[in-house]
């Protein structure tokens, strides 16, 4: 698209501007000969330059064709001066014909042969403008190019941190799977019912995981059914030692929320918590709305009974940092995280941005 | 010990019940191996291997209190052991302290009895003591944070950061922490290359 051409508003200052610079080119040029007068001004110079405007306009194209930074000078000047010559010819010889029709009004006798005397003018201008005008074109190239190259940096750090999320989202725990298949085939002969019911809860949530390769973010009431049938599986394997309390405001639940965010925090609970306690314990998950004037943000809690003395396990912390990351690559600043140690309490605090459903991803 | 005559005595550590359960069912088609116990946690597994002196020992790695490498370095005796466990990167550490076998969850009755087979012949031969087999395990750069210390059926677990100081009495090890002191038939040295020499130099000034 032409930068000019293809935007009215730009298109009337450019012909505003080159109306002044020709103008006074003329009228100085001219000045020798008397100058010229209102009169000829408008009948003769303003239709010359509007047109020779559109002209120079398409200085544009040769400018495109002979890009600034991979020709040489001669090889860029050479053209240019030829394109000038070529245009400020043709616009002498406008000149001449308009002059000569001009003439044959009563008070504008002679005017073809003033004109003529300054054939040499004209040419000189027209090139000047021209010129003025290839100079003005490869500033706008040259800008162009700029924002070009600014807008594909900016859809790099898109995709870069596209790639990060994509490369960061939780995935199933292998020794999760591993366990619960090995909690099947014990119940397969001893309680068969039951062997059913925990194929079904962990296929409800190996599907759901599945489903969350292609999407950025998921209804709240999605991550928590995640939850629920990640926890109807460890409940079989963990039987009474595993006791979750659920504290959730209704209002969050269309609140949107990256896939596997709380999951982690909640697998983590049981991997580190549960498992660690002889008796076992309990898992509080907490959400609620935080309203303050501007905007809402959802603060999740996630917290447990752990053993501070239990042997350590391979990977801990792995999930915690990756959840961290995740939400930071997000939202940035306004995420935050939080991990607290307090005695036997382990305690994981969020706030995220409230994002109802209506906002697109 | 003539492995044809005698029974042979079991015992079950896994946090799960329902692990327990297929051990405990794969075990129902030898009646010559008695289950003489079942263990949900580490410290049980201590105090019945030390108690009944069993023959074979069915362990998980990961259990509250203590971990299946921490229970074999206490119970010192010479006993056939068999990992089962979902995760497979303890495999090595779990040769190297002489595990006859190592099964990965889920397991069949088929992985099962190789594992069974092994044990007969390991039980009829001669076993390097357990103790004293973890430090030396241990890959490098990766130290104990604790010191687990068996006084009879009681088990003791001290943080390395809870320890005042560590001396050799002949075949054993004096621990001094929190006021009290535990006895432990170790070596300092294999202490030393299990604990963070930092900490253990630190303690020593």
């Amino acid at each position: 698209m032409h930068p000019i051409l293809g935007y009215p508003r730009r298109l009337g200052l450019y012909l505003f501007t080159w109306l002044i610079v020709s103008e006074l080119l003329f009228y100085v040029a001219t000045y020798h000969h008397g100058g010229i007068d209102k009169f000829q001004s408008v009948l003769f110079f303003f239709p010359l330059s509007v047109v020779y405007a559109f002209m120079c306009l398409s200085a544009w194209y040769s400018c495109r064709g002979i890009p600034l930074e991979d020709t040489s000078f001669t090889g860029m000047l050479v053209p240019h001066l030829l394109a000038a010559l070529i245009c400020a010819f043709f616009w002498a010889l406008m000149a001449k014909a308009l002059a000569s029709g001009l003439s044959r009004l009563p008070q504008l006798q002679g005017f073809d042969e003033k004109v003529v005397r300054s054939i040499p003018i004209f040419l000189a201008m027209g090139m000047l403008l021209y010129l003025l005008a290839v100079a003005l074109f490869y500033v706008l190239l040259a800008q162009e190019a700029s924002r070009e190259a600014e807008q594909r940096e900016s859809q790099a750090r898109v995709l870069a941190r596209d790639a990060e999320l994509r490369a960061l989202k939780a995935q199933v725990n292998p020794h999760f799977l591993f366990n619960s298949l090995h909690s099947i085939s014990a119940l397969t002969s001893s309680d068969p019912k039951r062997a059913r019911e925990m194929c079904i809860a962990l296929a409800d949530f190996l599907r759901a995981t599945l489903g969350l390769g292609e999407k950025a973010l998921i209804s709240l009431e999605e991550e928590l059914s995640l939850i629920h049938s990640f926890l109807a599986v460890e409940k079989i394997r963990f039987g009474t030692r595993l006791r979750m309390e659920e504290q959730i405001d209704p209002g969050t639940l269309d609140c949107m929320v990256p896939p596997l965010i709380l999951q982690p925090l909640v697998e983590n609970a049981v991997v580190h918590g549960i498992a660690n306690l002889i008796e076992g314990g309990w898992i509080q998950l907490r959400v609620d709305a935080v309203r303050d004037e501007n905007n809402t943000t959802v603060s999740i809690e996630v917290e447990n009974r752990f053993d501070p003395e239990a042997p350590a396990r391979r990977k801990s912390g792995v999930g915690l940092a990756n959840v961290r990351q995740r939400l930071n690559t997000r939202y940035g600043n306004n995420a935050t995280f939080s991990v607290n140690k307090n005695g036997e309490r382990f305690h994981v605090g969020l706030t995220l941005p409230a994002e109802r459903k209506a906002v697109p991803a | 010990m003539t492995q044809t005559a005698e029974r042979t005595r079991a015992v079950i550590v896994d946090d799960e019940d329902l692990a327990r359960q297929v051990v405990r069912e794969l075990l129902q088609a030898h009646p010559e191996i008695e289950i003489v116990a079942e263990c949900g946690n580490g410290f049980e597994a201590v105090k019945a291997v030390t108690e009944l002196k069993p023959d074979l020992l069915f362990l998980d790695i990961q259990m509250p209190k203590l971990d299946g490498f921490e229970v074999l370095e206490l119970i010192g005796t010479e006993l056939a052991v068999i990992f089962a466990t979902a995760y497979d990167q303890h495999a090595l550490r779990a040769f190297e302290v002489h595990a006859v076998d190592y099964l990965l969850k889920p397991f069949g009755a088929e992985r099962f009895e190789q594992a069974l087979a092994r044990a007969r012949k390991r039980v009829r031969e001669k076993l390097p003591a357990a103790s004293d087999l973890k430090a030396s395990t241990r890959t490098p750069g990766e130290f104990a944070e604790r010191i687990v210390v068996r006084d009879g059926t009681r088990v003791h677990i001290i943080p390395i950061a809870k320890l005042d100081y560590a001396e050799a009495q002949d075949d054993y090890i004096a621990l001094a922490s929190e006021g009290k002191k535990h006895l432990k038939q170790q070596t300092i040295s294999s202490l030393e290359s299990g604990s963070r020499q930092r900490d253990l130099d630190e303690r020593r000034r």
